[in-house]
């Protein structure tokens, strides 16, 4: 079996089947990293251009992590070093980087679509590492590479995601490859941080956290952008970690089995206490280590290879 | 319709694992830091049979790892190869071991330079060596196997098919004549 898209741009236009062929890579590459030797000469000779028009420490490094142990070759180039501040367009950026003769571009942009623009005017396989408040979907699937390998499924499950739902690219990815799975996700925050037309997703909205997390098998915090409450979002930090931040105290209402997730970076005390974030409870740097696996099986599809259906 | 030639049946077939098994012990010096690792998907059942035959013959349990060669293909890239990526499983150190490789038929060699690769990859073996149940000639790559079940010459036209009780429900081995190619 094989992804048969040649590009990664989002997890809308994927399958039931084709999210399962890539955790069930993720989980071959996984085991094979844990042994003595992390290294495979996979994608041997393949050029993959790294561009990040945009910050990002964790999903840049995981790409890159996962790239090295698959042996190809990398070229990174940030949008500050680029010609874009040169005053170049980005069609003449993708032209002059097609020209390079890459094999994959994975690209971090600010504006949704642009993975998809890239996609259309470059020969090379793209693979979308955030295009804006679009989609996120190697951070999705290592989100559900983490529950399925933490409850033991990834489908029937109540996965409640709380917190800054507006200007998230992580939620969106997620309440797709969730519901497709066949999930109830529950999304809670205050009323000004949940665009409406988000329930047309087939998602529930639960402003009362508390009520939000009775049952669920799964509390999936996302940060609050602290420059978000100049902009009136809600009055205060304080006030936000009060009614919706994951304390100790709610944890202890929790499922027993359920666990808390994070897509970092983490801001302790507004949407997560310390206690909670360092508990027992959180897969937090699991879910970092788990990219750098569900990023060598995006790349390894993407390069052609073939991923062999596991018996669960 | 391609025609079809038994070459081994499961009687032939499970007596031919039996001999090749002396002959990997002799070869070896016993099973004294013998390690043996078949080759996906179908050198591992035949390694399996070799390790159970082992135990009967010398009353001890050789380790048998399984090792898919996937990512060390030369043609992944060209999409020549129709290989899918399985699990690899060498859950012991190889270090300073005797390395017996086992896989079903011996064609070209590349899936054997692949798997060298693969195992050194693990560590640095004393050795490594190879058996296989069919050699079918038309080597690509200097390389040979240490035990043969069985050598069948054939032509480039024709495929050679091991069958395992374990993934196809029957042992036999059989060669297959493309027709009108």
């Amino acid at each position: 079996m094989s992804v048969k898209h040649k590009n990664l741009l989002g997890i809308e236009p994927l399958d039931k089947v084709e999210i399962e062929q890539i955790l069930d890579g993720a989980k071959i590459f996984k085991e094979l990293c844990a042994g003595n030797n992390k290294k495979f000469p996979a994608l041997r000779g393949k050029l993959i251009l790294n561009l990040f028009m945009e910050n990002s420490t964790r999903t840049r490094s995981s790409f890159e992590i996962a790239e090295k142990r698959l042996g190809a070759d990398i070229l990174n180039f940030s949008a500050s070093a680029s010609s874009l501040t040169k005053g170049e367009s980005f069609y003449d950026t993708i032209k002059t980087l097609e020209s390079m003769e890459p094999h994959i571009v994975v690209m971090r942009h600010s504006s949704p679509g642009s993975a998809k623009f890239l996609a259309d005017n470059i020969d090379a396989s793209v693979a979308n590492a955030g295009d804006g408040p679009h989609e996120h979907p190697t951070q999705a699937l290592l989100d559900a590479f983490t529950i399925r390998e933490k409850m033991g499924t990834l489908t029937g499950l109540k996965i409640v995601i709380a917190g800054d739902i507006a200007h998230s690219r992580v939620t969106r990815s997620n309440i797709f490859l969730l519901t497709k799975m066949g999930n109830d996700v529950v999304l809670s925050g205050p009323a000004t941080l949940i665009p409406r037309e988000i329930e047309g997703l087939n998602v529930k909205v639960e402003t009362d956290f508390d009520k939000a997390i009775e049952d669920a098998d799964v509390v999936m915090m996302l940060r609050i952008q602290k420059e978000r409450q100049k902009e009136s979002f809600f009055p205060s930090l304080e006030e936000f970690n009060m009614l919706y931040g994951l304390s100790r105290e709610r944890l202890k209402r929790l499922k027993e089995k359920s666990i808390v997730m994070h897509p970092g970076p983490i801001n302790r005390g507004v949407e997560i206490n310390s206690e909670v974030a360092d508990g027992a409870r959180s897969v937090i740097l699991e879910q970092v280590s788990n990219g750098i696996s569900i990023r060598m099986a995006v790349l390894y599809l993407l390069a052609g290879g073939k991923i062999n259906e596991l018996t669960h | 319709m391609p025609s079809e030639k038994v070459l081994m049946n499961a009687e032939t077939m499970g007596r031919t694992i039996k001999r090749m098994t002396h002959e990997i012990l002799e070869m070896t010096g016993g099973c004294k830091d013998l390690l043996l690792v078949g080759i996906r998907t179908r050198g591992d059942h035949i390694a399996r049979r070799i390790a159970d035959t082992i135990a009967g013959v010398e009353g001890t349990k050789v380790p048998v790892g399984l090792l898919d060669i996937t990512l060390y293909r030369d043609d992944l890239i060209t999409n020549v190869a129709n290989a899918y990526l399985k699990e690899t499983e060498i859950p012991f150190p190889v270090t300073n071991k005797k390395v017996v490789l086992v896989d079903d038929v011996l064609y070209t060699g590349r899936t054997v330079r692949a798997a060298i690769e693969g195992i050194l990859d693990f560590g640095r073996p004393r050795y490594i060596r190879l058996a296989v149940l069919v050699d079918r000639g038309h080597r690509e790559l200097p390389i040979r196997a240490d035990v043969v079940g069985k050598n069948i010459p054939t032509s480039s036209d024709e495929m050679v098919q091991v069958h395992v009780v374990e993934e196809d429900g029957q042992d036999e081995v059989l060669l297959l004549k493309k027709d009108g190619e």
